[in-house]
Formats: structure tokens, C-alpha cells, sequence
């Protein structure tokens, strides 16, 4: 029997977009000196809202705000007056979970069921999650009094807006600090209604300042001489400019930049789950992930056997509409991006790596690109070094186990590695080789605010998440 | 995996070198897989098309020490005619019952499309010896029955005696003559999904037709992760063999939301090729009348008491 899923659109009803949104400063919406520029859904090209763009006096009213809540208000609260207001902010995200969803799922394009599977719950466990040591620094092995830093300028990523802003804003806010963050100029929504509801959870003003812009504005926040530390999440191109011209200066800098993780597959792994775990690794959220397993190191004698199962597999994903919620792959976040995977893409096949795409059809309108597997991967291939941040997997083998650690490191990045196989010696053996900030076994991708997060070489520096992303928001010298 | 299959069950060693050469199944992994899919949303058409396919794959049940001629024939007219009001309404697939009310069933089906299933072998906990089970499949097989719903040893599999229960499944197997035979793995008692995934393959190797879950009587019966390893297991199965292997999910599943997650697990696990009465079981009872509810719900936009629907 052919069971075709009928359209299950999640309503958009639950969110109402503004027209425009100005930039929050100081507790209120204001407006930007910048020319204000548009927010587009990536599924249909439409145009969500106009949005305020902040110029260098915005961004320095922005910065005087935050000190200004530093010094007064915020900075000299008790953690556990802080707490009330982390974990307010959590519940209060809870309860808009599914606002918040929708919204992000508008604005960025990646399916609802991963904003509201996976990037929702993971926001406010994360806020649950700081919101629980703000009272308890003490403890936390950076001396009996830690200080916190001051005013923390924040600059995030499209891939996951919310989720990224979350990793920011808990750790610095339950430290102490007071934040200046910016999201990415194609996904400003959720920030944007993140202001929301830290006005609702009457969070002081200016603790929590929101300004929206391009790189331009991003540059000048972070060349802000009021502002104490610096935390990117983003290209490694863009973090390098950052971490020169942080350079010679007191500002604390932490990076999470891009990566090439390898998901490497022994021959005594449970196959099947390897193959879910190969197509989460590389397909969640269209690629688009920083630690995205996007080189796969199969073990020869078992190349055949599971590239068949993992086409079978990926042929069954469901490319289409974000707010439907069978569907597992959404849109491509921007036509600059989708640009960057198809030059990358071309660049494989005319490098003679075999390419493949699964068989579904593609919407006229916005942007998308089929699930991509090259194999004949060979490590000298573009697509085997550079992140393409699209899903698009390369396909390398290997003999043995030394072999598959000379490969997994072979990369300029280091964010993250996947190690599949039934022998716990092996993973273990592995995992002490190789230079990845998380290394995965039997499973990818898994993310908890209890474990840190981050990289090696050119992924980066400094950890967010758990008791080490705490490190970065705390005077610890 | 490249001992050709007819040798495998050539001694105990052989078939155990086969079975615990098969891959791994990480419980974790499986328990994720198993619940993403839940998460797919079955609306409006959809649904309704898997409610009236959900219909035509029950194994309407009744297996107690309890159970009467009456209770039987009653049975019998609900399994032909779900719903008296609505004649559009599909018969369901069989009805299972002990071997000594096969023939009552098959009194009152004849004539039917509604096939009988008989569980036989020292039902449910198979604690027989080989001639008794064979005796009570040839019984349930003699008074009429089409399918053969039979335990394995689930003490010989534990223990490691792979060639007994590879012997026994045969051995019922020629006794059911040319009723199917589906053989009970009782996936509870086994704990891992690695002794699911080995007592599957042992079942088809010996020649299942069907291989299922559970009796019923032990919990946890049916879950959607074990179902997911043995349809991952028929169609590897099939890849390797060419031969088709259908599957069976009783137990434990009561509403029509849950029967439609298990269209969804067959669906992308093994394929749309399943998704028929032929390849695919539910084994229940009172499935059917959820199904029935939702099924008038969709059609009239209102949901009827349990009055409205009969209770056997």
C-alpha cells in the first residue's frame, strides 16, 4: 500500500510578526541609525519583517546601557537574585515554546520539527541549567569569590538562532555579566522576541541589549572599547579578523568557529544506527552545523554494505515545506549560502568524487539543495577539507584503526568526531587520539547544557556549556 | 556474513557463528530511531487511510482460559462486520484463538475473507515437549485453521541452544502443511535487541512465514523499537534471500494512535511493500473499537460514546 502523509502544517497563528522591529537598548525598542533591511523566510522568498540596523553610535548606546546595568543593577546582585531571574526567563521560554518555534522555523528555514524537537527543549534547558549555578559559583573551581568579566559583546550565527543565543546569554547572565548580542542579520526574529520576553520576565534594563545589523555592526561591537570579552560563534574566516583585533587589547575572546568532522564506522558497528546516526550527523538541519559530521570514514571491508543502506535511507527523508511537520529537510537559510554549496558541490564533481542526490522534488520557490553524498572522496578534494555548511556528505574509507585517526585529524578543524563500533576498548582507544573538542560514540550530534562544547586548531577556543563554559564569563586570572 | 545461508543451521556452532555475526543493534539509537518516527504527524486523508488499513491488518484476538463457543461466534461476527452501522467499514484480517475453538471459528467464517489463527505449541510459554507441540499444531491445522501463531523456546534461546529452537520452528513448520505459520519471538523475555534481531533471523532461517512479538500474556509485549529491529530483519532478509517476511505487532497496542505509529515504523523501515494484511499484523482486541471511533470521528467530525460501538 503506498501511504503518501497528507500536508500537516503547524499554524502559524500562535506568532504575530511585527512590520519592523527596532533595536532593544536599555530595556526598549529603539531606533537605528543604519538603513534598516529585510528578513526574509527562506522556504518562499517572502519577506517577514523590516528590520532596524545599528550603526556605531547605536552600538555604543548599546554598550553604555549594558555597563550601565553592570554597574548599578546586575553586577552586584546576589547569584541567587540572578537565578530568580534565569529561571523565570526558562519557564517563560517553556510556555512560548511553541511561538518560538514557529518563529524560528519562519525565519530561518529549518523544519519544525527539529525547532521544536530539539532547539526549543535545548534553550531553556540551557537557561535551566545556568540558571542553577548562578548562586553557586563559589563551587565551581575557579576560587571562592569569581568576579564576572563586565560587559560581554556577543555576535551568533543563522544556523541555530535561538540555540546560540541561549549558549551565550545563560552562562554571561548567570556570571554576572551583561550582554550587547548580536544575531545574524538573516535570522533576527527570535532574538528579537527573546527581548520580549526578557522585558516579561522584567529583567532590569540594558542586562540583556539586542542590536540587529550585518557584519558592520558586528565589527564595531566588538571593536567597542567598553566592552571586557568577546564571544563568536561563526565562520573561521570571520573569527580570525576577530581574534586580530582583539589582539593587544584587556578583551577576553572565546571562538567556536567551523568545522569537518569525521563520523568514522568500524566494521563491528550496529549498522543500522550508524546510518541514523550518519544521516543525523550531516542532514540535521540541512548541514548547517558547525560540528556536522560531514566526512564519513567507513571501514573498506564494509563500504559496499553500508552506503547501500545509507542510501535507503536517505531516500526516505522529506524535503519540503519547514512548517510541515513530516518534514525531516527544510530550506537552505540563504541564496548566498545555497551559492556557497553548489560551487562547493561542482567543485567535487570536477575534482572526480561520484556524486549522488536523493531523489526528491525540489520547491519552485526559495532555497534548497537534495541531500548530497560524494563518494570517491579522496582527501585532497575540496569537499573533503573545506566545511560546505549544506548537506552535502563526503565519503572516505579506510583500513585500520590508525589509519582512521590519521584521516579524522587530518583537517585543519577540530570541533567534533563520531566513532561507531560495538567495542568499547576501541572507543575509547580513539577517542584519546583524536583532536576534536567532543568526540561522539554510537551516537552524533547529541548536545546537553551539562557537557562543554568546543574546539581545536581552527574550530576555535574557549568551552560553552556545563561547568567549563562558566570559565569563559568569570575572571579566572 | 559469507557462510552461504543453507549451512548455517548445519550444527549449534554454526549458527550461533551466524547469528552473533549479525550487526549489532545499540538500544539507545534504536529507542531514538523508534521515536522520531512517532513524532510523524497522520492527518485527515492520511489518516484515514491508515485507520481502514489498520482495520484490515488486525488479528482480532481472544485467548483466554475463559473463552466459550459463544464468546467465539461473537467474535467471529465482529471480525466480518466491525461496524453493523457502517458497511464500508473492512473486515479485519483473521481472528486468533486456542486450538480447540478453531473450529467453531471456522463454522462461523466460512464463507468470510476473515482468516483463522490458531496459537498452538503449548501457548503461551512453549514449556512442551516437541511431540506435544507438533500434536497441538496438527489439531489446530485439522479443525481448519490458516495460520499458525507458535512460540520458540525462549529457555533453549537463552541458553544458548540456537539448533533446538532452529529445529522446532521446522518441525511445526511441516506440521502446519500449508497453513502460514508466524512464530512468537516473546521479545519481553529475550531483553536485547540484539537477541531480537538474532531470534528473528533464526525464525525466518528455519522458515517463518511471519515472525511477531509477543504473546501478550508477558510485559512489556509490542514496542515500537522491537518492531523496528524485526522489520529492519525481514528486509535485510528479503535483500539477502529474495524471500519475503511479514511481521507481526501484538500486544499492548490499544489505541489508533499507536496503530498508526506502527504503519509509520513500516512504512519507512521496511517499505510500503509491507504495508498489507498479507505482510503486516496487529495483533489486539480492543484496537478494533478505538479504530472504529476514530474512523466515525474523522468522518463525522464527532466522536461516539463507547455505546455506539459493540464490545465483542
Amino acid at each position: 500500500m503506498r501511504f503518501d502523509y497528507a500536508p500537516a502544517p503547524e499554524s502559524r497563528d500562535v506568532v504575530s510578526i511585527r512590520p519592523s522591529y527596532g533595536l532593544f537598548i536599555g530595556g526598549e525598542f529603539t531606533e537605528g541609525k543604519g538603513a534598516a533591511f529585510k528578513t526574509v523566510n527562506p522556504a518562499t522568498e517572502e519577506p517577514l519583517a523590516e528590520v532596524a540596523c545599528a550603526a556605531e553610535d547605536d552600538v555604543d548606546r548599546a554598550v553604555r546601557a549594558a555597563r550601565d546595568a553592570y554597574d548599578n543593577v546586575w553586577g552586584r546582585m546576589p547569584g541567587s537574585e540572578r537565578a530568580k531571574y534565569l529561571f523565570r526567563i526558562a519557564r517563560i521560554i517553556q510556555e512560548r515554546a511553541r511561538e518560538l518555534a514557529v518563529l524560528e522555523t519562519l525565519d530561518n528555514g529549518k523544519p519544525i520539527r527539529e525547532s521544536r524537537d530539539v532547539d526549543l527543549p535545548l534553550v531553556a534547558a540551557h537557561f535551566f541549567h545556568y540558571a542553577g549555578w548562578a548562586d553557586k559559583l563559589a563551587y565551581a573551581g575557579f576560587g571562592p569569590a569569581p568576579r564576572p568579566l563586565g560587559v560581554a559583546a556577543q555576535v551568533i550565527p543563522w544556523n541555530f538562532p535561538l540555540l546560540m543565543l541561549a549558549w551565550k546569554v545563560a552562562p554571561a547572565l548567570a556570571c554576572g555579566n551583561t550582554v550587547v548580542l548580536k544575531p545574524a542579520e538573516t535570522t533576527p526574529l527570535t532574538a528579537l522576541l527573546f527581548a520580549d520576553i526578557c522585558r516579561q520576565a522584567e529583567l532590569p534594563p540594558g542586562v540583556v541589549n539586542i542590536i540587529t545589523g550585518a557584519g558592520e555592526t558586528g565589527a564595531a561591537l566588538v571593536a567597542h572599547p567598553g566592552v571586557d570579552k568577546v564571544a563568536f560563534t561563526g565562520s573561521t574566516e570571520v573569527g580570525r579578523l576577530i581574534a586580530r583585533q582583539v589582539a593587544g587589547t584587556a578583551k577576553r575572546l572565546t571562538l567556536e568557529l567551523g568545522g569537518k568532522a569525521a563520523n568514522i564506522v568500524f566494521d563491528d558497528a550496529p549498522l543500522d544506527q550508524a546510518v541514523e546516526g550518519i544521516v543525523n550527523g550531516i542532514f540535521f538541519n540541512q548541514g548547517h552545523v558547525c560540528c556536522a559530521g560531514s566526512r564519513l570514514l567507513v571501514q573498506e571491508s564494509i563500504e559496499e554494505e553500508l552506503l547501500a543502506a545509507l542510501k535507503r535511507r536517505v531516500g526516505t527523508l522529506r524535503l519540503g515545506d519547514p512548517m510541515d511537520k513530516n518534514t525531516d529537510i527544510g530550506a537552505v537559510n540563504s541564496a548566498e549560502q545555497l551559492a556557497r554549496i553548489t560551487e562547493l558541490a561542482e567543485a567535487g564533481e570536477a575534482e572526480g568524487a561520484v556524486r549522488w542526490s536523493a531523489a526528491c522534488p525540489i520547491p519552485e520557490k526559495g532555497y534548497w539543495f537534495p541531500p548530497t553524498i560524494f563518494t570517491g572522496v579522496a582527501q585532497s578534494h575540496r569537499v573533503a577539507r573545506e566545511e560546505i555548511f549544506g548537506p552535502v556528505l563526503s565519503v572516505l574509507t579506510f583500513r585500520t584503526p590508525d589509519e582512521a585517526v590519521a584521516k579524522a585529524n587530518n583537517t585543519p578543524y577540530g570541533l567534533s568526531a563520531g566513532i561507531w563500533t560495538e567495542k568499547g576498548s576501541r572507543i575509547l582507544w580513539l577517542a584519546d587520539r583524536l583532536r576534536a573538542g567532543v568526540v561522539w560514540a554510537n551516537t552524533f550530534n547529541r548536545f546537553d547544557p551539562a557537557s562543554p562544547f568546543g574546539g581545536y586548531k581552527e574550530s576555535g577556543y574557549g568551552r560553552e556549556g556545563g561547568r567549563h563554559g562558566l570559565e569563559a564569563y568569570l575572571d579566572v586570572s | 556474513m559469507t557462510t552461504p545461508l543453507a549451512e548455517v543451521a548445519g550444527s549449534n556452532a554454526t549458527l550461533r557463528a551466524f547469528l552473533h555475526g549479525l550487526p549489532g543493534v545499540d538500544r539507545v539509537g534504536a529507542d531514538q530511531r523508534a521515536a522520531t518516527l512517532g513524532t510523524r504527524s497522520i492527518k485527515t486523508t492520511a489518516k484515514a487511510q491508515a485507520l481502514d488499513a489498520a482495520i484490515t491488518m488486525v488479528d482480532l484476538t481472544t485467548l483466554e482460559g475463559a473463552d466459550t463457543p459463544g464468546k467465539v461466534r461473537a467474535m467471529c461476527a465482529k471480525a466480518v462486520h466491525p461496524d453493523p452501522a457502517d458497511p464500508t467499514v473492512p473486515s479485519v484480517a483473521a481472528v486468533c484463538v486456542y486450538p480447540d475453538l478453531v473450529a467453531e471459528a471456522v463454522t462461523a467464517l466460512r464463507g468470510t475473507p476473515v482468516k483463522v489463527a490458531a496459537v498452538a505449541t503449548a501457548f503461551p510459554s512453549g514449556r512442551s515437549s516437541l511431540e506435544v507441540k507438533t500434536a497441538d499444531t496438527a489439531l489446530a491445522v485439522a479443525a481448519g485453521a490458516d495460520e499458525i501463531d507458535m512460540v520458540i523456546d525462549r529457555g533453549a534461546f537463552l541458553a544458548g541452544d540456537y539448533r533446538k529452537v532452529y529445529d522446532e520452528i521446522v518441525a511445526v513448520k511441516e506440521a502446519c502443511g500449508g497453513a502460514h505459520l508466524k512464530v512468537i519471538l516473546e521479545t519481553g523475555e529475550l531483553a536485547t535487541y540484539d537477541n531480537v534481531r538474532r531470534a528473528s533471523w533464526l525464525a525466518m532461517l528455519a522458515g517463518a512465514d511471519f515472525i511477531k512479538t509477543s504473546t501478550g500474556k508477558v510485559s512489556p509485549a509490542a514496542t515500537p523499537p522491537v518492531t523496528l529491529v524485526m522489520l529492519e530483519a525481514v528486509r535485510d532478509f528479503r535483500d539477502r534471500t529474495g524471500r519475503m517476511v511479514g511481521v507481526k505487532a501484538a500486544g499492548g497496542i490499544r489505541t489508533a494512535k499507536d496503530a498508526i505509529k506502527y504503519l509509520v515504523l513500516v512504512n519507512e523501515t521496511a517499505g510500503e511493500e509491507w504495508l498489507t494484511p498479507e505482510w503486516f499484523r496487529i495483533g489486539a482486541s480492543s484496537l478494533l473499537n478505538d479504530l472504529l471511533m476514530q474512523r466515525r470521528k474523522l468522518a463525522t467530525g464527532r466522536y461516539g460514546g463507547p455505546d455506539y460501538f459493540t464490545q465483542d
